[in-house]
């Protein structure tokens, strides 16, 4: 059904003005007296009856008549509302939208008839529930057209999505005639390249504005859903919003709306408990729900949570294994994070009985594959007998993609750094013996947890015989750590390149079923580049197997008792062949640096370092009671420790011999006469020296240090 | 099997893969564009060749040798990709080399010949018999659909 311009532009006003009179009406019933409220609901009810009878709307006409008397009679205080009055202009709104609706779709107002809900406003009118009656004059100012609305235009939503997409090329074009432009020598080509190269960001910022819209376009449905949600329940309710402004590129929105709607329902019929309950636990009869939304690094933040009963862990394991989703074994091993992770199951639910609102476990799996569909994610946080938050977590836009380039078999793939945790380079040594196999799995110790790893060449099925078969001194690991819904990995590849933004294009029909890959790309030098989709890819490379997961866990205990009692040393000899020590937590790097590189500013040693200029302690120098300096034959190369505290201020501590590094669980000390050591401590059988760095730093080279961390180490 | 009375495109677009002559309805095809570097796709169907970029489009390419299941080309020449346009999304056939758009008359035609078997055979509606040669007729549709077979 074609419906004419007037029509259209009128509907889309209605709905506007429809949506804002329901918000209002609740603020209104918990602040019954707010005459600004009243007024505003009033002003947008009026316009939208004239607007019908411009149209010949009479249903409609008639509706918004008999709200508008009743309002008037609220306006001058000769009705106080009430929650049957709420009702009524509730229930006017409902009838307004089914109007609406149907002049949508067949651009007549339809066949029901309203005359019940106009009869119920106009018996509200007449009756009489405030005794004085204040006579004021009218004083309020209807005109209201359309101020506001001069200075805007109506653009059809497929002619931004055009042009988005025009701007997305358009992008790509800049990238390609940017790395062309870099090879020539032509400063005229190389001005007007990096011309065109503002000029497309600032279009692109501009178009991505264009598409904002600000959140309160979904939460103004909220207020009104969780009234009626909370009287249907018989549950009392208070909604807290905040962060209202924010702002959301209009397709996510709309891809967000019904998850986010379902979450608050699920938060009043599954979390908020009853008030005689609550009462009983010693918490107020009224829950409160509440919607907040921020920025945060580049995405858009939402909670959504309730001060309610929160998720009950245990229960949720029952229902699991009784469902059949998961085996008992398994059940015991997950952790909190993973519990939770199960209300994503498909069919789960831990409602007791099923509401016609929500319970049936259809859901939150479908909340999730929504939010990933626009590369969100969604994490839950649940506290028994305090509460449940849920927390999106949205890109701000969906047409440019932040993204790690890395290189596998040859090939450039993206990964989008939504997903990406941190890189970890293994050279050499580590790099041979940093991967070790559990249960045939192999994975790498980071920081004391075990990170299972998957190899892209693997995983792809890629011939990478080429680069793995390096020198074996040149031998280099890279491993991308990555993030998926509930653990993380570590994808190993051949390099890693740099980030880039890119523009992602959809894959064609025939390559849709592989579910590694979300999409594709084009690259600077014009050809075509794969988006990984890394939930896809950690899902079907099936991480780990229910057994590994368990010998990683039990690894995992192991290496964290080791932990909690033992350190890891670096053992070498300084000078006068003593045995020393520091705590490897400590040591920044090894280096070696030939003699000649040893330079002197005044009394000081320097070398340089980085394009730094790296003091150097001579232990001898603090140690020592004789002055005397260690000379190493002259060829030999001098060995540096660097060392640091904090971020910058690096500082090189010569020493004559590295020894090992050791782990040990220091347990027979002694103390020491000087300050500059801790104490000394048996390591590997032999009494050891370890070093206080931050006094021996102090003492030799204050002057590197301003104030502030001075400050830190006199304390 | 189809029949004669189904084939409607009169203008065929040729061209050549291994031994044998190809056409398929002009109205299908898009384009026909020199090789272009291609990017392979890891676990795609061993038909497809990769994405290639045709004006900042992404476009799947098939080799439609590997496809007909006929021997992989061994020279030194190129491909060439006839870029066709099957529900809206860009698919690009690489060939071996492309003739003329010829005319072609309904009494030349018949369905399958015998030489084609197995699922080489699903592919190809029919023929026409040319003076010179065999024109065999692809259906472009099945071609591009690597799940039905």
């Amino acid at each position: 059904m074609e419906i004419d311009e007037d029509l259209k532009a009128f509907l889309v006003e209605s709905n506007g003005n429809l949506n804002e009179i329901e918000g209002d009406l609740v603020v209104l019933e918990q602040n019954p007296t707010d005459e600004e409220l009243i007024n505003r609901i009033y002003r947008n009810l009026h316009t939208l009856k004239g607007n019908c009878g411009f149209l010949g709307l009479e249903k409609l006409e008639s509706l918004a008549h008999a709200g508008e008397n009743l309002l008037t009679r609220l306006r001058d205080r000769q009705l106080a509302l009430n929650s049957e009055i709420t009702s009524a202009l509730l229930q006017l709104v409902d009838s307004v939208k089914e109007i609406l609706a149907n002049l949508e779709s067949t651009g007549q107002e339809g066949e029901n008839d309203y005359k019940a809900v106009v009869a119920t406003l106009q018996v509200l009118q007449e009756s009489r529930n405030v005794k004085q009656e204040t006579l004021e004059e009218e004083t309020l100012t209807v005109a209201r057209a359309s101020s506001v609305a001069d200075n805007t235009v109506r653009v059809d939503v497929g002619l931004l999505d055009k042009l988005t997409n025009l701007v997305g090329e358009l992008v790509l074009c800049r990238n390609q005639i940017k790395e062309f432009s870099e090879g020539k020598n032509d400063s005229a080509f190389t001005d007007t390249s990096a011309n065109l190269d503002l000029i497309t960001t600032g279009l692109q910022e501009g178009i991505m504005q264009t598409r904002m819209q600000p959140i309160s376009n979904i939460w103004s449905k909220f207020p009104r859903l969780v009234r009626d949600l909370a009287i249907t329940l018989g549950k009392q309710v208070r909604l807290e919003m905040e962060g209202e402004e924010i702002e959301l590129d209009k397709t996510l929105m709309e891809a967000i709306a019904d998850p986010l709607m379902h979450v608050v329902r699920n938060c009043i019929d599954h979390g908020i408990e009853t008030p005689s309950t609550r009462v009983a636990a010693g918490k107020p009869a009224s829950g409160k729900i509440f919607v907040r939304a921020f920025h945060e690094s580049g995405c858009v933040i939402l909670e959504i949570g309730d001060d309610g009963g929160g998720i009950d862990l245990a229960k949720l394991k029952l229902k699991a294994v009784e469902g059949g989703w998961i085996t008992k074994e398994r059940a015991d091993r997950l952790n909190t994070t993973e519990t939770l992770e199960l209300i994503f199951l498909p069919g789960l639910s831990t409602a007791d009985r099923v509401t016609n609102l929500s319970g049936r476990g259809v859901g939150m799996d479908v909340v999730r594959t929504n939010l990933q569909k626009i590369e969100g994610t969604i994490d839950i946080y649940s506290n028994l007998g305090k509460g449940t938050t849920f927390k999106f977590n949205i890109p701000l836009t969906l047409t440019v993609l932040p993204t790690l380039m890395v290189i596998s078999g040859g090939d450039r793939y993206a990964i989008p750094q939504a997903n990406l945790l941190e890189l970890v380079r293994l050279e050499g040594e580590q790099a041979r013996n940093g991967v070790e196999m559990i249960h045939g799995a192999p994975v790498y110790r980071l920081r004391g947890k075990l990170l299972p790893l998957l190899y892209l060449n693997k995983e792809l099925k890629l011939d990478s015989s080429e680069y793995n078969s390096l020198d074996e001194n040149d031998y280099i690991l890279n491993i991308v750590v990555l993030q998926t819904t509930n653990k993380s990995f570590g994808l190993v590849v051949d390099f890693i390149n740099d980030t880039q933004e890119i523009v992602v294009k959809p894959l064609g029909k025939l390559l849709k079923a592989i579910p590694c890959f979300s999409g594709a790309t084009i690259m600077g030098d014009g050809q075509v580049a794969l988006i990984l989709d890394v939930q896809g890819f950690a899902q079907s490379a099936n991480l780990l197997s229910d057994e590994q997961n368990a010998a990683l866990a039990a690894e995992e205990n192991k290496i964290r008792q080791k932990s909690e009692e033992s350190q890891i040393f670096l053992v070498f000899e300084g000078y006068e062949r003593r045995r020393m020590a520091i705590l490897l937590s400590e040591v920044t790097r090894l280096e070696e640096f030939p003699q000649e590189a040893l330079e002197r500013i005044g009394q000081q040693h320097v070398i340089q370092y980085r394009s730094s200029i790296l003091p150097l302690i001579y232990l001898s120098n603090i140690l020592g009671s004789v002055d005397r300096q260690f000379s190493p034959a002259p060829d030999e190369k001098i060995q540096v420790v660097v060392v640091s505290l904090g971020e910058e201020n690096l500082t090189g501590l010569l020493v004559e011999n590295i020894l090992d590094i050791v782990e040990e669980n220091v347990s027979v000390t002694g103390s020491s006469s000087q300050e500059e050591i801790k104490y000394t401590a048996v390591i590997r059988g032999r009494v050891t020296e370890i070093l206080d760095i931050d006094v021996i730093i102090r003492k030799t080279v204050p002057y590197i240090f301003p104030a502030q961390s001075l400050s830190r180490l006199t304390k | 099997m189809t029949t004669s009375t189904s084939i409607e495109q009169h203008q065929l677009c040729t061209f050549y893969l291994d031994k044998f002559f190809f056409g398929i309805g002009v109205e299908k095809v898009q384009e026909i564009v020199r090789y272009q570097k291609i990017t392979r796709v890891p676990l795609a169907p061993p038909e497809v060749r990769g994405l290639m970029n045709l004006r900042n489009q992404i476009v799947t390419a098939i080799d439609l040798r590997d496809r007909l299941d006929l021997p992989e080309y061994r020279g030194d020449m190129l491909p060439i990709n006839v870029v066709v346009k099957i529900d809206e999304e860009m698919i690009s056939l690489l060939v071996d080399d492309v003739g003329d758009v010829l005319e072609v008359s309904q009494e030349q035609f018949e369905s399958s010949p015998e030489t084609l078997t197995g699922k080489v055979s699903k592919l190809i509606r029919g023929a026409y018999k040319l003076e010179e040669r065999l024109l065999l007729i692809l259906d472009v549709e099945k071609v591009v659909d690597l799940t039905g077979y």
